[in-house]
């Protein structure tokens, strides 16, 4: 752990991969490596977030990144509380900004957001007192799980600088894509973005990235792809004529990989739709399915930056 | 004796008559009565010293929106023609888009009466194009305009079919009335909250494309040369479609067009952080666009520079920039924002105040917007270089939705005259 970085990211929020510069992604990086390993698993706290309200504000319906963030702030000692926004004022017609007044008025720590607008996160940071994390907002960003897909790399390949790493599937809906563009761009690895031009926004080459059409093409000597979840409204709409063309011309499948170079790392951020854009076979390949390793390290990355923003003396 | 005044030392510009020079104006009985030598101080009359400051008509804005009726607490006549007031506006066409639409002469009548009362802006019904806005069916037009409407627009959308824009179109040429439209292509815009482009994909917004506006700007081109109608197309944003009115125009399509002074000024990246003030419907543009709209002040394919101006309160505005209403109030900054042109060496001072004063009044038919003899006394004095900041709380209007809030600005309108009476005065204003 470099040292030097420990303290460059320093918040005052979390809203976004975009505005942090290479330093403050490796210091966020370096603090959870901190956070990963066996002693975690045992369930072993620490008490860096003690004494400290942890709110996750969840607009949409989320298993993996709610509890992962819930797991993660328990850990550190910290007090969560889960909105179930279903039932609450949400449904009632009370606006984001109110909830938001309304909740800061309890003075929490952290506030955990995911919203279905883009922007949402950075809206909320404007009205509260306390370190907002972004945890997806709209087809903006989810820079957490950028953290983790990066941390997770990292363990595998080292430096990832040089590397070649393919980015496919619906990138015009995913801020998972977005966050991921610019961390891994930042940090020197050569990027690839491919998928049906429907689903690629045209100004997609624009962002520092090679643009394909054809999958073969974008895996060309790539030592990781990551592919994205094809939402089910997206299935059914009129981006795509089918599911069946989707799987044949997009969906991970042993033959494309081959053009990947030997032993190429495969991602997914979950839940994955197998038979649609991943073939089971692939998913559940101990070798090179990185999916269940991405779980762990999203617990570390939450971590470390629940950490940077409320823990210690303040 | 109010509407006898002489005011004396002001550059007055009037485009209308080609006249730019310093001379004394008078007013009779509120009316222009002289300009130049002959202008003498009247009996009973007041005298207002101009030194320093610009004469020019009052600024006429085509196509305001308010919220009289159904929607008070937006804006009311009366706080229009005080926020028109103050940025010398004098005379309004008011948007049919209210609750209930103005698509009734009772309506249209009361729109007329309601302005006479409340304000002493102008006050000028644009009717409804078809019943309720919905785009089904042709309004009464020829009992409207016999009402006293003095235009015909569909409010923000597009009319959805060509069929009935056909229809509308050849029906409004029989009584001789103008059609006023937006231009976007429903289908192409769906969801669409900012222009579709590099930021937009960036933020992670749904984007309208600028191909939208060019597909209905030339297919109600079509429909007008094919009917003979004289159609306005409201604000447009785009090179392409301004292009394309240019050229209609070259074949001599009675088509006219009017950009609103926030895509002559602003930018799709003026969205930056999600800033809703900035969510206007059309989008602001790319930069290009932007440009080739001031081309188009200079040579002729624009016909009038509106505020657009679109009252929204708080809670439409207070939301995730998708879920916010789109819409800027406009009628304080129009003149500070064609000023900012001409500051900036980006539009000529005579091209924005024309754009602004004759060439709206002549296209909606109504009196104003000139200083020719005996015309009514509207006129604004002008500050042209004073320096201030566009604070929104600071807004007459109720809503304070402006694009512009806290932007460095350079000058402002010190005194309105609506028919030879002082409506305005900067120097009497209570604080805001």
């Amino acid at each position: 752990m470099s040292k030097a970085y420990r303290d460059t990211f320093t918040g005052p929020h979390l809203l976004g991969i975009s505005g942090l510069n290479r330093l403050e992604v490796e210091s966020l990086l370096d603090a959870a490596e901190e956070f990963v390993g066996p002693k975690q698993l045992q369930g072993r706290k620490k008490n860096y977030l003690s004494g400290r309200t942890q709110v996750n504000l969840f607009f949409e319906p989320s298993t993996r990144t709610q509890s992962s963030f819930e797991v993660a702030g328990k850990r550190l000692g910290a007090d969560v509380i889960n909105m179930a926004l279903k039932t609450s004022s949400i449904a009632k017609g009370e606006t984001l900004i109110d909830t938001a007044v309304t909740l800061n008025a309890m003075h929490p720590d952290l506030l955990v957001v995911r919203h279905g607008a883009s922007g949402a996160a950075a809206l909320l940071s404007q009205k509260v007192d306390c370190a907002v994390v972004n945890a997806g907002d709209g087809t903006h960003e989810h820079p957490t799980q950028a953290l983790l897909d990066a941390l997770t790399l990292r363990h595998h390949l080292g430096d990832l600088a040089g590397k070649r790493i393919a980015i496919c599937g619906d990138i015009a809906h995913s801020r998972v894509a977005r966050s991921n563009v610019i961390l891994l761009t930042l940090l020197g690895a050569e990027v690839r973005l491919c998928g049906p031009v429907t689903l690629v926004p045209s100004s997609a080459h624009e962002w520092g990235v090679c643009v394909f059409t054809d999958m073969n093409n974008a895996l060309d000597g790539c030592d990781a792809v990551m592919m994205l979840r094809l939402q089910s409204e997206r299935m059914d709409s009129a981006l795509i004529p089918s599911r069946r063309e989707y799987f044949r011309f997009y969906g991970l499948d042993r033959g494309k990989l081959a053009h990947a170079k030997p032993g190429a790392l495969v991602m997914h951020p979950g839940p994955m739709n197998r038979g649609v854009e991943i073939d089971s076979d692939i998913a559940d390949d101990p070798a090179i399915s990185l999916i269940t390793e991405q779980g762990e390290m999203g617990v570390a990355v939450r971590m470390a930056v629940l950490d940077k923003l409320a823990g210690g003396a303040s | 004796m109010t509407g006898n005044i002489l005011v004396r030392g002001a550059r007055v510009l009037d485009p209308a008559n080609n006249i730019d020079r310093i001379a004394d104006i008078e007013v009779k009985n509120g009316k222009i009565h002289a300009i130049g030598d002959k202008a003498k101080a009247p009996k009973n009359g007041t005298i207002v010293e101009a030194d320093g400051l610009v004469l020019m008509p009052g600024l006429v804005d085509i196509m305001v929106r308010t919220g009289e009726p159904g929607a008070e607490h937006r804006e009311t006549l009366q706080s229009a023609g005080e926020a028109a007031l103050c940025g010398g506006v004098t005379s309004l066409v008011i948007s049919p888009q209210t609750n209930p639409v103005i698509d009734d002469p009772a309506l249209v009548d009361f729109i007329k009466r309601r302005g006479a009362t409340q304000t002493r802006a102008r006050i000028y019904p644009a009717g409804a194009l078809t019943q309720g806005l919905a785009g089904e069916r042709i309004a009464e037009l020829g009992l409207m305009r016999a009402a006293g409407a003095v235009v015909f627009s569909n409010g923000a959308r597009a009319v959805p079919t060509a069929a009935l824009m056909r229809h509308a179109l050849a029906y409004a040429h029989s009584f001789g009335a103008l059609v006023s439209c937006r231009a976007e292509e429903a289908s192409l815009a769906a969801g669409g909250v900012m222009n579709a482009g590099d930021f937009a994909s960036r933020l992670g917004l749904s984007g309208i494309p600028a191909v939208a506006e060019l597909i209905s700007v030339q297919r109600d081109i079509a429909l007008a040369h094919n009917t003979g109608a004289r159609l306005l197309l409201e604000q447009i944003s785009t090179a392409a479609a301004l292009d394309a009115v240019r050229r209609a125009k070259a074949r001599g399509v009675a088509v006219y067009c009017s950009v609103s002074i926030h895509h002559l000024t602003l930018n799709e990246m003026d969205v930056g952080d999600y800033r809703t003030f900035a969510h206007l419907s059309p989008p602001l543009r790319a930069e290009d666009d932007r440009k080739a709209l001031l081309a188009g002040l200079a040579d002729g394919s624009i016909d009038a520079i509106v505020s657009g101006h679109d009252p929204r309160p708080a809670e439409d505005k207070r939301l995730p920039f998708a879920q916010s209403a789109p819409g800027a109030v406009g009628l304080e900054t129009l003149l500070p924002g064609i000023l900012s042109l001409v500051h900036s060496g980006e539009a000529d001072l005579r091209d924005v105040v024309r754009l602004t004063t004759a060439s709206p009044a002549k296209l909606m038919g109504i009196s104003g917007g000139t200083l020719a003899m005996g015309a009514p006394a509207d006129f604004t004095l002008v500050d042209m270089d004073v320096p201030w900041v566009c604070d929104a709380d600071s807004l007459r209007s109720k809503s304070k939705n402006t694009p512009y809030d806290e932007r460095r600005m350079q000058g402002r309108a010190v005194m309105t005259f609506v028919g030879g009476e002082k409506c305005y005065d900067a120097g009497k204003a209570s604080p805001k």
